[in-house]
C-alpha cells in the first residue's frame, strides 16, 4: 500500500474536523450555542486532550498513573504565571514551552527509576508526585499560595483549543500506529514477552509517560487561560480520578472513546447541574453500572477509522 | 458494523449539537423595571463539596431574605432566587455565574461563599454587567483586578488583614497596651494578619517584641511559649484558627502568661473553649463580623425568624447573606434598572443591616466597623465595635 499523506481516509478526517470546527464556531457566533454553554464546551474540549493523553499512558502502554493532575497543575501555573507578566500570545506560548520543559524534567525524574519495575509502582509514585507539586504550588510566594493566581487574562479562544485538541489526537494516535507506539501496545499485552523480543520496556514506558505528561500540561495551561482564576485546591488527586474516569467509561486503548467520554460526562453534568443533590449518586450509578455491565468501557478498544471504512467500501464493491 | 459506528457518532454529533443549542443568549444591557416585574436573582453556592457548609449557610440566609421581600405588600418587585451549585470549584462557579448572567437573565448574584470562587465569577461579572455581592469574600483585593477594582463584584464582609489593624487600634488605644508578642500561623490568613497588625500597632506607637509562627495542626507550643514568655509583653496577638489558638491559650496559660490575649475571626468557634479549657478564656478578646451579644431588634427579628424557618440558629455566614441580599434588593429598588444603573446603585448605597452599616469604599468593599467581643470564662460577654480608618 502506498504511504500518500493525501489519502482518502485522511482526507475525510481534515473535512470531519473542519466541518466540526465550523459548525461549533457558526453556532457560537450566531449565539445558538451562549456563553454558558460555550465554556462547557471549551471544557470538552480540554478534558478530551486530558483524557486523550492519560489514555496513552494507561489504555496503550498499560501503565496506570494517578497523577495527571500534577502534570496540569504544572502546565497551568507556568502558563498562568507567564501571562499575567506578558498578556498576550506570546506570554501563553512562552508558558507553555516553560510548562512543556518542566513537566518533561519531572516526567523523567518521576519514570526512569518507577518504570524500570514491574509492576503497579508508577501508580504509586505518580499519586506521590501530584501532591508533592500541589503542595509545593501552595506554598511559593511566585504561585501566591493556597490564594491561587487571579485575573488572569482569558486567551483561550476557541480555534486555539480546537486546534490543541486536534493536535493532541494526532500524536497521540499516530504515536500508537508508529513502531514505538507498537512497542507500547505490546508491552500492554504481555511485558516479558516482549521483553523476550527485545523491546526496552523501560525506554518505550518512559516515552510514552512522557508524551502523556506534555500534553496534560498543555491542558492545564489552556485550563489556566480560560477560567480567570487557578487554584492549588482545583489539582487535587480527585481532579487526577476525574480524568481517569473518563478514560474507563469510554475504554481504555480507543482514543475514540476517549473523546465520546468526554463529550458524554461534559453534558452529563451540565444536563445534572440543576440537580445538585442527586447529581453525585447518578454519576457514580452510572459508573457502578458500567463497569459491572460493561467493565471494558463503551466502547472497548474500538476506534472509528475512516481507513478500514473505506477498505471495507473497497472490498464489497470488488 | 464500523459503518454504524460511524452512524452513532454522526449522530451523536448532532444530538450534542442540538442539545447546546437548545437556548440562546439573552441581552444583558441595561432594561428598565415596570412595579409588579417579576425579577430574577442568582444565586451561586457551594451546595456540595468540601465547603458545603458555609454555602448551604449563605443559601438559607439569603431565601430567607427574598421570601421575606416577597411576603412584604411594599415590595415593587416580584423576586424569583435562581439557584446553582458551583461544588466550592473556581472553575464550576466560573461557568454558574455564566448561566446565571446569560440564559436566566438575573439582575444581580449574590455568592458565593468562599473567596477562590468568588474570585472566578467577577470578570464574568464585568463582561454581562451583572453585579455581584459576595457575602464572604474575606481574601486581601479579592475585589481587585491589579490597581482597579472589578467595577460589578462587590463583598460586604472587611478583608482577613482589617480585622489585624481593628486589633492593634484595639489593644493600643481601648485596652492601653504598649508591648505585644504575635504568634501566627504559616498561612495567607495568619502572615496577613501578622503583617497588617505589626503596622498598625507601630504606627500607633506600640512595640512588637517578638513575634513567631507555628504550621496549621502543630499541638506542641512549648517551645514557642518559652520563647516569648519572658519578652516583657502586655498582649499576646494570635493570628490563626481556634483549633491551633485553643491549644496555644491553654498552653500559654498553663505556663504562667497571664497577658491579654487578642484574636481574629479565626477564634470564632464553640471549639475554641473545649480546647482552651473555660477557665482560661479570661482577658481575651477577638474580633468578628457578626455577634449576638448586645444585639439589636432587627437581629434579634432575624434570629427568629431563621430559627423558626429552618429549625437552627443563624451564623455568621447566614447573617452576612441575608444583608448582601437586601443590599441588593434596596439597590434594584432604588435604580429601577438593571445593568449598569444597579451598578451605580450598589456603588452609592449606603446600607444598615444586621453586621453594621456601611458604604463601599474604592475597592469595593465595606467601609465598616469590626465587632471586638470579650470572652469571660469562655462566653462572649460584650461586644465593642472599632473602625480602624478612625
Amino acid at each position: 500500500m502506498r504511504k500518500e499523506l493525501l489519502n482518502k481516509a485522511n482526507f475525510a478526517w481534515l473535512l470531519l474536523s473542519v466541518v466540526s470546527f465550523v459548525v461549533l464556531t457558526i453556532l457560537m457566533k450566531v449565539g445558538i450555542i451562549g456563553s454558558y454553554y460555550s465554556i462547557t464546551l471549551y471544557n470538552i474540549f480540554i478534558n478530551i486532550i486530558l483524557a486523550v493523553s492519560l489514555n496513552l499512558v494507561i489504555g496503550v502502554c498499560g501503565q496506570f498513573s494517578l497523577g495527571h493532575a500534577g502534570f496540569m497543575c504544572i502546565g497551568a501555573y507556568c502558563a498562568g504565571i507567564m501571562v499575567k507578566m506578558m498578556p498576550n500570545m506570546t506570554g501563553l506560548v512562552i508558558g507553555v514551552l516553560i510548562g512543556f520543559v518542566l513537566s518533561t524534567i519531572v516526567a523523567l525524574i518521576v519514570s526512569i527509576p518507577t518504570l524500570r519495575l514491574k509492576g503497579d509502582y508508577l501508580a504509586i509514585a505518580t499519586l506521590g508526585f501530584a501532591e508533592i507539586v500541589r503542595i509545593l504550588v501552595q506554598n511559593m510566594e511566585i504561585t501566591n499560595g493556597a490564594a491561587g493566581l487571579n485575573g488572569i487574562p482569558k486567551l483561550t479562544t476557541f480555534p486555539l483549543l480546537f486546534v490543541c485538541a486536534v493536535i493532541s489526537i494526532l500524536v497521540v494516535c499516530n504515536f500508537t500506529h508508529s513502531a514505538p507506539g507498537r512497542a507500547c501496545l505490546s508491552i500492554r499485552e504481555d511485558e516479558i514477552a516482549s521483553e523476550a523480543m527485545g523491546i526496552n520496556t523501560t525506554k518505550y514506558k518512559v516515552i510514552a509517560f512522557v508524551i502523556g505528561a506534555l500534553l496534560a500540561s498543555l491542558a492545564g495551561a489552556l485550563f489556566a487561560c480560560n477560567f480567570y482564576v487557578i487554584k492549588p485546591d482545583q489539582f487535587t488527586f480527585n481532579k487526577s480520578i476525574d480524568i481517569l474516569v473518563m478514560v474507563v467509561f469510554g475504554g481504555m486503548g480507543s482514543m475514540t472513546s476517549s473523546v465520546l467520554a468526554a463529550v458524554a460526562i461534559g453534558i452529563i453534568n451540565v444536563v445534572l447541574a440543576n440537580f445538585s443533590e442527586i447529581r453525585m449518586i447518578i454519576y457514580g450509578l452510572a459508573l457502578v453500572g458500567i463497569m459491572i455491565f460493561k467493565p471494558t468501557g463503551i466502547l472497548g478498544t474500538k476506534e472509528l477509522s475512516f481507513k478500514k471504512l473505506f477498505d471495507k467500501r473497497k472490498e464489497k464493491s470488488a | 458494523m464500523k459503518g454504524k459506528l460511524l452512524k452513532t457518532f454522526a449522530s451523536s454529533v448532532v444530538a450534542l449539537s442540538m442539545l447546546v443549542g437548545c437556548s440562546s443568549g439573552s441581552g444583558t444591557a441595561s432594561t428598565e423595571l415596570k412595579e409588579g416585574d417579576t425579577v430574577k436573582i442568582g444565586l451561586n453556592y457551594e451546595l456540595s463539596g468540601a465547603v458545603a457548609s458555609y454555602g448551604q449557610a449563605e443559601y438559607k440566609g439569603a431565601s430567607l431574605a427574598i421570601k421575606q421581600y416577597n411576603a412584604n405588600k411594599d415590595s415593587k418587585y416580584k423576586i424569583k432566587a435562581v439557584k446553582m451549585d458551583n461544588k466550592g470549584d473556581a472553575s464550576e462557579s466560573t461557568s454558574a455565574a455564566t448561566k446565571l448572567m446569560t440564559e436566566d437573565g438575573v439582575a444581580f448574584v449574590v455568592g458565593p461563599a468562599t473567596s477562590g470562587a468568588s474570585i472566578a465569577t467577577y470578570p464574568v461579572a464585568d463582561q454581562n454587567q451583572v453585579p455581584v455581592i459576595s457575602p464572604s469574600a474575606t481574601q486581601v483585593d479579592a475585589t481587585m483586578n491589579g490597581d482597579s477594582p472589578y467595577e460589578y463584584a462587590f463583598r460586604i464582609c472587611f478583608e482577613d488583614s482589617y480585622q489585624g489593624k481593628a486589633m492593634a487600634k484595639f489593644g493600643y488605644e481601648n485596652l492601653g497596651k504598649k508591648k505585644a508578642v504575635i504568634i501566627n500561623e504559616v498561612s495567607d490568613y495568619g502572615k496577613g494578619l501578622t503583617k497588617v497588625f505589626t503596622q498598625k500597632f507601630e504606627d500607633l506607637g506600640g512595640e512588637v517584641v517578638a513575634t513567631e509562627s507555628y504550621n496549621a495542626k502543630d499541638t506542641d507550643f512549648a517551645g514557642i511559649i518559652t520563647k516569648v514568655k519572658d519578652k516583657g509583653a502586655d498582649v499576646l496577638f494570635i493570628a490563626g484558627y481556634y483549633s491551633e489558638a485553643g491549644l496555644i491559650i491553654k498552653q500559654a496559660r498553663e505556663a504562667g502568661m497571664d497577658c491579654t490575649i487578642l484574636g481574629a475571626d479565626g477564634f470564632e468557634s464553640e471549639k475554641l473553649a473545649e480546647l482552651a479549657g473555660k477557665e482560661n478564656l479570661n482577658n481575651c478578646y477577638y474580633s468578628t463580623a457578626y455577634t449576638t451579644v448586645n444585639a439589636s431588634d432587627d437581629l434579634t427579628a432575624f434570629v427568629d425568624a431563621y430559627t423558626k424557618e429552618y429549625g437552627e440558629a443563624p451564623n455568621m455566614f447566614s447573617a452576612l447573606t441575608y444583608d448582601a441580599t437586601n443590599l441588593g434588593l434596596q439597590a434594584l429598588e432604588k435604580a429601577g434598572k438593571t445593568g449598569a444603573d444597579l451598578q451605580k446603585a450598589i456603588a452609592d448605597a449606603k446600607f444598615e443591616g444586621l453586621t453594621g452599616s456601611f458604604t463601599f469604599d474604592k475597592t469595593h468593599s465595606p467601609k465598616k466597623s469590626v465587632l471586638v467581643v470579650n470572652l469571660v470564662d469562655g462566653v462572649q460577654t460584650e461586644a465593642v465595635s472599632v473602625d480602624p480608618n478612625k
